[in-house]
This record gives C-alpha cells, sequence and structure tokens, in this order.
C-alpha cells in the first residue's frame, strides 16, 4: 500500500491541538479464566484448555471469577477510580469465529471502577493528570490462524483454524478521557501512559504484562481541531498497537497523516486502524462509526457482581506502593542524578539496580554494571539485559571483590564474562581462571625492575619531577603480570623505587 | 404390566425400595410401551433400551448391596430434549442440531443419574422451545393421548404426552412462558413450574435465560415435589441458582390443610377469553376450595395486560443473543454454499437452513428489539413491565396466600388450526407468563373436563417466590378435593392408547 503524505510534525503542532485518547487492555494472570475453571495459560496446545463454557456449547453458562474480580478492583484503586457498589455484565453481540458465543461478556454500562486519574511525569519533568474515565472486566476470544492466502489475513486464506485457549481469558480494559492539551508531547505521553499502566499491573502482579505477548496492548485514539476550535475532530483508532515505542509512533504518524488531509480540505474518515512497525505507517481496518450496533444488554445468565466495602478495604490494604512513588523514593535514596535515573528507566533496570543495592553494592556502582557492562554485553548477544544469567547478587559480589582491591575493573569484567558463560559462581570463576590480582610485592618489584632495565632513562624523568614518566613502566608491568596486577600500587612501588 | 405403567411414581418407588419389583423389570415395562405406542404419540425423539436397562440394572445392584441413595431410586423418568446428556443426542427439536452428541451433562441430568433414575429417552419440543403445540418442533408434532388429532400443548408437549400415555412415569421439563404447565393442562397431568434459580439451567439449551427454568411433569402433585426434591438446589456452574435450598416440598405436600387459607382470584384471569368449559372447572375448583374453608378473595394484577406484549419482547431479545452460537464452527450443522464460500456465507446458508420459521421470526423480533434506537422503546419498555407485574404480584400476595387462575384459554385444540397465527399461538401463555416474568412457582392441576369437548382442563396455583412449598401445599389440597370426588386421578381415564 502506498505511503500516505504527510505533514512536517512542528507544522501539524502549530496548526492543530491534538487530542488524543487511549484505551489499555490488561490480561490478567489469574489461575483460570473469566468464568469457568479452565486454565488461563499462555502456550499451551491448541484448544487443550477449553470446557463447555469457553467453547460456548448449547447449555454452558459462565460464572464469574472472584480473583478477577479483585485483580479489576485492585487496578481500580491504583489509578484512583471510585469502585461501583453494583456491576452488571452485558453483553456486546456480533459474529466472528473466535468468539464462541457470538457474543463478547463484557461490562458496558455499569463499569467496576470509574472516575480516576493518573500523573504521568515526562521526560522533562513536565508532569500531566492523565483522567480515567473508567475500568471495566470483559473475556479474551479465541486466536484464528489464517492458512494458505498470502497475507497471513482472511481474506484469501484458504482456512482458517480456531484455538479457544485465550477465550475467556480475563481481561480489564482501562479507557481514558479525552486527554487534551499535550500538544507535541502527546505522542510521548501516550507511550509514557501505557507504560505507567503496564509498571502499575506488573508491580501488583494482577498481569504478566508482556506486551510482546498481547498481555498489555493499546488502541490509541487521535483526532486534531484548528486551534481554538471547540467542537472535537473526527477520530481514528489504531488497534492493538503492543510495544511503547510503536504506541509513541502511531500517535506522531496519525497527528501528520490527519493534519496533512485536514490542511488540504479533506475529512478524515472515522475507521479502525493498523499500525505497522516495520513500514513506519498506519493503514485503514474497517469504518467505524458511533453507531455500531452491538445491541448491548444486560447478561442474564449472570447476577450483578456487588463488591462489599470491607472487600474493596481488605484489597485497598493489599496495594503496593505505586510506581511513580517508588521510583521517586529510589531516585531521592540513591541519589542519582535526573540523567542517570532516567537511563535506568529507559532501560527498565529498577528491580535489578534495587536488588543489586539490597545485596550490598554501592547504588551508583550498581547503577554502572546494569547499565554499562552489562547492557553492553546484552547487546553484544542480541538478548534483554534482564535475561543475561547472572543475578544482582553476583554481581553486588563482584563489586565488594573490588571495593576491597581484590580485582580491578578491568578482571571483574572477566569474572563477569565467566559468571556469563555458566563457569559458576564468581569465586569459582576467580579460582579456575586463576584471576586473584597480585599482591605478592616481591613480584612486582621483580617486575618493575625488568621494566627499569629496558628503559634506563624513566628513573632520571621521575627524580626530575616528570611523574607522567612512570606511565611506561606501569604498562609494561601490567603487561607482565597480565592485567592481574593494581595498577596504583604499581605506580606507588616505582615513585618509592625513584627515591 | 398395565399395573406398572399406570402407577404413579411413588407408588413405583415402593414397589422397588420393597424389593416387590426391580427397576429392571419397570424400566422395561415402559420400553416395551413406548417403544410400541411412540408412533402414535412421537412423544420421544430418541430411546435407547439397552442403555436404559443397564442404568436400571444399576440401579438394582445398588439395593442389591444395600444402598438406596434417593427417594425415587429406581424409578425411570423422560427427560426433554434440550437438556443435554453424554449417552443421548441432544437436538432441542431443531435440525441445526441434529446428531450433536453433548460432551457433558446438564446438573439435573447429573442429579436424576445420581439419583439412580433410569433415563427412558429424550423428549419432543418445539424448536428451541418456541411454541405450546410441538407443531414448531422439526422432527413433527407430538399427540395428545386424549385425541391423536389434538396437540398435546407446548413447548413441553413431548413429557406432556409421555405422561398422558403412560409412556414414562415423571418427566423432566421447562418453562419459559408456560412450557411445562400449559402441556400438562392439554393432558390432564401435573407441570410444575419452581420458583427461578431454585434448579439449576446449566446444560439446558437456553430459549430466554430470565425467564428458563427446569421442573417436573408428573401423574400428581406427589410425584412432582418428589422430582422437584431430587433436581432443586444450587448449583456453582449456575449463578442464578439460589444459594440456598427451598426445603422438602414432600414435607409440604404431606402438611397439606385448608384451614386458614387465603385463595387469590386475579381479575384480569378469571371472566374474559376463556373457553366456557374452562371457566366452569375453574369455578368449580373456587367453590370447592371455598367449601372446604378456604377464604377466597379477588385481586388485581392490572399490569397483567401488559405480560404477553412484555414477554414478546423480553423473550425474542435474549434468544437471539442465545441463539447466535448456532454458526455451524464448534458443533451441530454446517452447509456450505456452492463457490468459495466466507464464512459469513458459511454461517448464513447454516442457520437458513437449520432454524425453523418459529425461530427466525423471533430471531428477527429480538434483533430488532435490541436495535440501538429501538432498546428503550421495546425492551426497555419491556423491562418496566415486567417490574409492574412484579408489583402487583407482591401486593396481591399480600391479600393472599396463593392465586389461582386457569392454567390456559382453552383445551387441547387440533393440530393444523393455529400454526399459522403466531398471535392466537402466543395468547394460549396469557396466564402462565406473568409468573416467568415474576420469577415466581406456579403448578398446573387437572381439575376436570370440559363440558363442550370432554378435555381436560387445568387450575394454575401460583406462589410468592421461594414459597414452592406452600405451591405444593395448596396443589395438594386441590388434588385431593378432586380425588374425593373422582375417587381415581383424571389420568386414569385417558382412551386406551393401544386402541386408538
Amino acid at each position: 500500500m502506498a505511503k500516505e503524505q504527510l505533514m512536517s510534525y512542528e507544522d501539524a503542532i502549530e496548526r492543530f491541538e491534538v487530542v488524543i485518547g487511549l484505551e489499555v487492555h490488561v490480561e490478567l494472570n489469574t489461575v483460570s479464566k473469566m468464568f469457568c475453571g479452565c486454565a488461563n495459560n499462555f502456550g499451551s496446545e491448541p484448544n487443550t484448555n477449553v470446557c463447555p463454557t469457553c467453547l460456548g456449547l448449547p447449555g454452558s453458562l459462565p460464572a464469574v471469577n472472584r480473583k478477577a474480580v479483585e485483580s479489576s478492583i485492585a487496578i481500580g484503586l491504583a489509578l484512583d477510580c471510585q469502585i461501583a457498589s453494583n456491576g452488571r455484565f452485558a453483553r456486546k453481540n456480533y459474529f466472528y469465529p473466535d468468539l464462541a458465543k457470538n457474543f463478547q461478556t463484557s461490562q458496558f454500562d455499569e463499569p467496576i471502577a470509574f472516575e480516576g486519574e493518573i500523573s504521568i511525569e515526562l521526560e522533562t519533568g513536565e508532569v500531566f493528570m492523565v483522567p480515567i474515565e473508567r475500568a471495566h472486566m470483559e473475556e479474551d476470544a479465541g486466536k484464528l490462524t489464517h492458512v494458505g492466502g498470502a497475507t497471513g489475513r482472511i481474506q484469501g486464506a484458504e482456512y482458517s483454524l480456531v484455538d479457544y485457549n485465550r477465550a475467556g481469558v480475563p481481561l480489564v480494559e482501562i479507557v481514558t478521557k479525552p486527554i487534551y492539551g499535550a500538544l507535541d508531547k502527546a505522542p510521548e505521553l501516550a507511550a509514557t501512559y501505557v507504560r505507567a499502566i503496564r509498571d502499575i499491573v506488573k508491580s501488583m502482579n494482577v498481569s504478566d504484562a508482556k506486551m510482546e505477548r498481547g498481555n498489555v496492548r493499546c488502541d490509541a485514539n487521535v483526532s486534531l481541531r484548528e486551534k481554538g476550535a471547540e467542537k472535537l475532530g473526527t477520530r481514528t483508532e489504531t488497534k492493538n498497537v503492543n510495544s511503547l515505542k510503536s504506541i509513541e509512533n502511531t500517535v506522531r504518524y496519525e497527528i501528520q497523516r490527519q493534519a496533512f488531509i485536514l490542511a488540504a480540505g479533506g475529512k478524515i474518515v472515522q475507521e479502525t486502524r493498523h499500525w505497522h512497525e516495520d513500514r513506519g505507517h498506519t493503514s485503514a481496518g474497517r469504518p467505524k462509526s458511533d453507531a455500531d450496533d452491538y445491541r448491548y444488554f444486560p447478561e442474564p445468565d449472570l447476577v450483578p457482581v456487588q463488591p462489599s466495602e470491607e472487600w474493596i478495604e481488605e484489597i485497598r490494604l493489599t496495594l503496593t506502593e505505586k510506581p511513580s512513588v517508588r521510583r521517586k523514593r529510589l531516585q531521592n535514596d540513591w541519589g542519582f542524578a535526573d540523567l542517570e535515573f532516567r537511563d535506568v528507566l529507559n532501560s527498565d533496570l529498577l528491580d535489578e539496580i534495587e536488588a543489586t543495592v539490597a545485596a550490598g553494592a554501592s547504588p551508583q556502582s550498581a547503577r554502572k554494571w546494569w547499565t554499562g557492562e552489562l547492557a553492553r554485553l546484552a547487546n553484544v548477544q542480541e538478548v534483554a539485559v534482564q535475561d543475561l544469567p547472572i543475578t544482582p547478587e553476583q554481581v553486588a559480589s563482584i563489586q565488594k571483590l573490588i571495593d576491597s582491591g581484590e580485582l580491578t575493573d578491568r578482571i571483574a569484567r572477566d569474572v563477569v564474562a565467566g559468571v556469563l558463560a555458566g563457569e559458576g559462581e564468581p569465586a569459582e570463576v576467580i579460582e579456575s581462571r586463576g584471576l586473584k590480582i597480585v599482591t605478592d610485592e616481591g613480584a612486582l618489584i621483580a617486575a618493575i625492575d625488568k621494566a627499569l632495565a629496558s628503559q634506563p632513562d624513566v628513573m632520571e624523568k621521575i627524580r626530575d619531577g616528570k611523574l607522567q614518566a612512570a606511565g611506561a613502566v606501569i604498562g609494561a608491568v601490567m603487561q607482565e603480570m597480565r592485567g592481574q596486577a593494581d595498577a596504583a600500587r604499581v605506580r606507588e612501588l616505582i615513585l618509592e623505587r625513584a627515591k | 404390566m398395565t399395573d406398572i405403567t399406570s402407577s404413579s411414581a411413588a407408588i413405583l418407588a415402593g414397589l422397588i425400595s420393597s424389593k416387590k419389583a426391580s427397576s429392571v423389570e419397570i424400566t422395561t415395562a415402559f420400553l416395551d410401551r413406548l417403544e410400541k405406542l411412540n408412533p402414535k404419540t412421537n412423544s420421544y425423539l430418541y430411546f435407547n433400551r439397552e442403555n436404559s436397562l443397564a442404568q436400571a440394572k444399576r440401579a438394582d445392584q445398588q439395593l442389591a448391596e444395600g444402598k438406596t441413595v434417593s427417594p425415587l431410586h429406581g424409578v425411570p423418568i423422560a427427560v426433554k430434549d434440550n437438556l443435554t446428556t453424554t449417552d443421548a443426542p441432544t437436538t432441542a427439536g431443531s435440525k441445526i442440531l441434529e446428531g450433536w452428541v453433548p460432551q457433558y451433562d446438564a446438573t439435573v441430568v447429573r442429579k436424576l443419574r445420581e439419583a439412580s433414575m433410569p433415563i427412558l429417552g429424550k423428549t419432543n419440543l418445539d424448536e428451541f422451545a418456541m411454541g405450546s403445540s410441538t407443531e414448531f418442533s422439526a422432527y413433527g408434532p407430538s399427540k395428545n393421548p386424549w385425541d391423536l388429532s389434538r396437540i398435546p400443548g407446548g413447548s413441553g408437549g413431548g413429557s406432556s404426552s409421555a405422561i398422558a400415555g403412560h409412556l414414562a412415569p415423571l418427566a423432566i421439563g421447562s418453562d419459559t412462558g408456560g412450557s411445562i404447565r400449559f402441556p400438562a393442562a392439554m393432558t390432564g397431568s401435573v407441570g410444575a413450574k419452581p420458583t427461578y434459580g431454585a434448579v439449576s439451567r446449566y446444560g439446558l439449551i437456553a430459549l430466554a435465560s430470565s425467564l428458563d427454568q427446569i421442573g417436573p411433569v408428573t401423574n400428581n402433585v406427589m410425584d412432582a415435589a418428589m422430582l422437584q426434591d431430587v433436581i432443586g438446589g444450587h448449583d456453582p456452574h449456575d449463578s442464578t441458582s439460589l444459594p440456598n435450598g427451598l426445603g422438602s416440598m414432600v414435607q409440604s405436600v404431606k402438611e397439606a390443610d385448608v384451614k386458614g387459607l387465603k385463595v387469590g382470584v386475579v381479575k384480569q384471569l378469571s371472566s374474559d377469553g376463556f373457553q366456557p368449559g374452562v371457566k366452569a372447572c375453574f369455578d368449580d375448583t373456587i367453590e370447592k376450595l371455598a367449601a372446604a374453608g378456604a377464604e377466597i378473595v379477588e385481586v388485581d394484577c392490572p399490569s397483567f395486560e401488559y405480560a404477553v406484549a412484555a414477554y414478546y419482547l423480553i423473550l425474542p431479545a435474549e434468544a437471539s443473543s442465545n441463539l447466535a452460537k448456532f454458526d455451524s464452527v464448534r458443533f451441530g450443522l454446517r452447509v456450505t454454499p456452492d463457490g468459495n464460500p466466507t464464512i459469513e456465507n458459511v454461517m448464513a446458508a447454516t442457520r437458513e437452513q437449520g432454524f425453523g420459521p418459529e425461530v427466525k421470526r423471533r430471531i428477527i423480533l429480538g434483533t430488532y428489539a435490541l436495535s440501538s434506537g429501538y432498546y428503550d422503546a421495546y425492551y426497555g419498555s419491556a423491562q418496566k413491565v415486567r417490574t409492574l407485574i412484579q408489583q402487583d404480584l407482591a401486593k396481591a400476595f399480600t391479600q393472599a396466600d396463593v392465586l389461582l387462575t386457569p392454567t390456559a384459554p382453552t383445551t387441547a385444540f387440533k393440530i393444523g388450526e393455529k400454526v399459522n397465527d403466531p398471535l392466537a399461538m402466543y395468547l394460549n401463555d396469557i396466564a402462565t407468563i406473568p409468573a416467568n416474568l415474576a420469577g415466581i412457582p406456579g403448578i398446573s392441576v387437572p381439575n376436570g373436563l370440559a363440558s363442550e369437548d370432554g378435555l381436560p382442563s387445568g387450575v394454575q396455583i401460583l406462589a410468592p417466590a421461594m414459597q414452592d412449598g406452600q405451591m405444593y401445599r395448596v396443589a395438594s389440597i386441590v388434588e385431593k378435593l378432586y380425588m374425593d370426588q373422582w375417587g381415581a386421578s383424571l389420568i386414569a381415564r385417558v382412551p386406551d392408547l393401544e386402541a386408538l
């Protein structure tokens, strides 16, 4: 498909006001599904986690998973929402082969949580309050695989396979109110907001929160209006964007695309769109109107969800520290500069650094290891730094040996390499690779004398006050000791010899 | 074996527990009779002698080991074909499910098995229980044993004709707007719709979820009470099932006493629109109760006037959604049109061929009633009427312990008489629908033969929600007044099917 014409981002922002709205679907990590006892398990053989209810067999009935309600209430509370004392499910009716009953059981006009807000801090330190309209419970659909077509889409496929393992997996959909005033920061705000939601559900352990698996996915609504206009512009909804980078890119692209159309006097088509990260653009999905008729009506097979005040308070007590609060606390405790801390956040290493500090390393050394050498190695191996086979405790123990002078930075890197290569604990690597620093001064002095003998003028230069001349000797000694010497001590010894 | 097949379930249970007859003997007697006579009545869509006898044998083995697992141990039963059974196809009377053998048993079926009650077979019904004559069954209508040219009522006409024809001593029905009570009235049998939620709906192929309820179809009130005791109770698979049991219905029947009883006659359901012979039977019931010492009061339920209209919006709305799952993807019929059809084409062709005319009519009505822009006027208004009917009934029950109405406006009509007149068909349920809209229990008990055609008439007893015991108590009183007069149950007077 031809790429559409775009206005430059700066011009678009100059001319139009951007309004965004975000719908984030969070897949809960409950043991069983939303309305039946089947395992909620990613990656099982197709159609093994199924029963009459999630297959929509005639006669089957749903029963609400109490744990899913609890997780939904917890999410609502974390977003400062009010919790409904009477929440009903409804049926959203439409035909699609991945939808076993041909209706989705979802909350509609009576969501479990409503009217919340969350503060989002951008890179510049600017803080936005994002208003939350609602968080409601619903069930996921099955998964379709289209076989035999060129595109992998249903059009042109020879046949399609349906896996109902995902059918009935509990979802919480978090919907913002329209977000105004983000201006040129709208794309960044969208991505930062989704990251905040992901961090919250991860820290509460109500979701596995892996975006690449679709545990957290975002529908991004974007519309533009002329500056000063009252009426909202026509919006598009880009569906199922599942990485933070893609969310930012999607919003930015839609701003530029819509701006070009509007500036040329055109009209935005209200539609769903799809983001193609590889090609860097969105494409039209199906036309959508506010009159899409899902024939919602209250689900007659379920009684309303009526959480008691006591239960809500019990759940409130179990809430963990909010990620934004935790971040502030850690930055403060560790004394990191804003830039240093942003590096940590951007590489998603808060947990690792916290654990390394807890195991005895200083915050700065822990940060250097994770955002420095370990990040570099991960990059070389093309894995996530979090997935490297080294624990925060091991990193801390290596750092302790540096602090006590038993390892140099350079040798420590060899120890890390050994741990990553599966050679065992740091102590075992040091033993088997013979990486202990040489502290035998007799051996050092012998090496110094050997170096001085080949560079006789050095001693004279030092005595003349040209101390930098010692460098060449230090280099020769370190080479002789295969790096396993403390360079600072070697320097001291050379200066002593020169007296 | 005539003695066995014309006996009540209570008597059969007694024969079995006292070892005077085995479950195998009794089950065999019914199988012999139904194999011979089902071609006349078309009560059963499916039966399997071997399977039924295997169940009866197990029941006898338990008895031999000294184990009696329920008061109806060993007594065989017929099950309406909209309840799932793992050992028999389940069609709901529709072509779209022809040949489907469910992967699971309905909770009620499981309870029957746990009570060691052999299942005789699956009984006929209007397609997806939509109808009041069984004429909308995709497998042909059932016939009324009183007159084989007449309907046995519907949707549960398979179960009612099986009871009246002595092709089963007990049967299970389901009642969305009268599908247990109306057929009971048409055939001189007893049919009870318990309080909504008293019996689990898990495994009942849903018509309208907020109205459907499973209940007994039997020869007499005690049998019905015994059966409700077996099938009732909370089920974690059905969120709408009541959290607590309602006590023993059998105990309520035993405690029947007319003293101090206040009987309400609903003004809106006691005058116009009833066949004279049916009305005469009803008046006779009221006179009998008054003579026995009950206090009779008239109660006013003005919203009943709108009950049928509201019902025919709520039911189709829910049904249109419940029936969406019949799409050929996972089970049942699949029709693949020629050419290179899309999934939409396959779904549409399957539904076009698989559903009958009444089902299509109601899907269209319901889809329309739920549509954006019409929802408030139709579905919304109907729900308001539902609330008004509940309020009318709540007020009526402050004036009377139970309410009595004729169960049906007429006796059994001729097959073919109303099949092309949906409105006339819908009005058959005018007296039974309010109980479903309000979720209260109702039972039909035979109260004579109409003078003009000699066909059975029924009286309906309604009680407040969760007072099923009260309903059975009064039903038993009414039944006894007639037994005193007749010396035997009405159903004993059904013509000899073998001679028809």
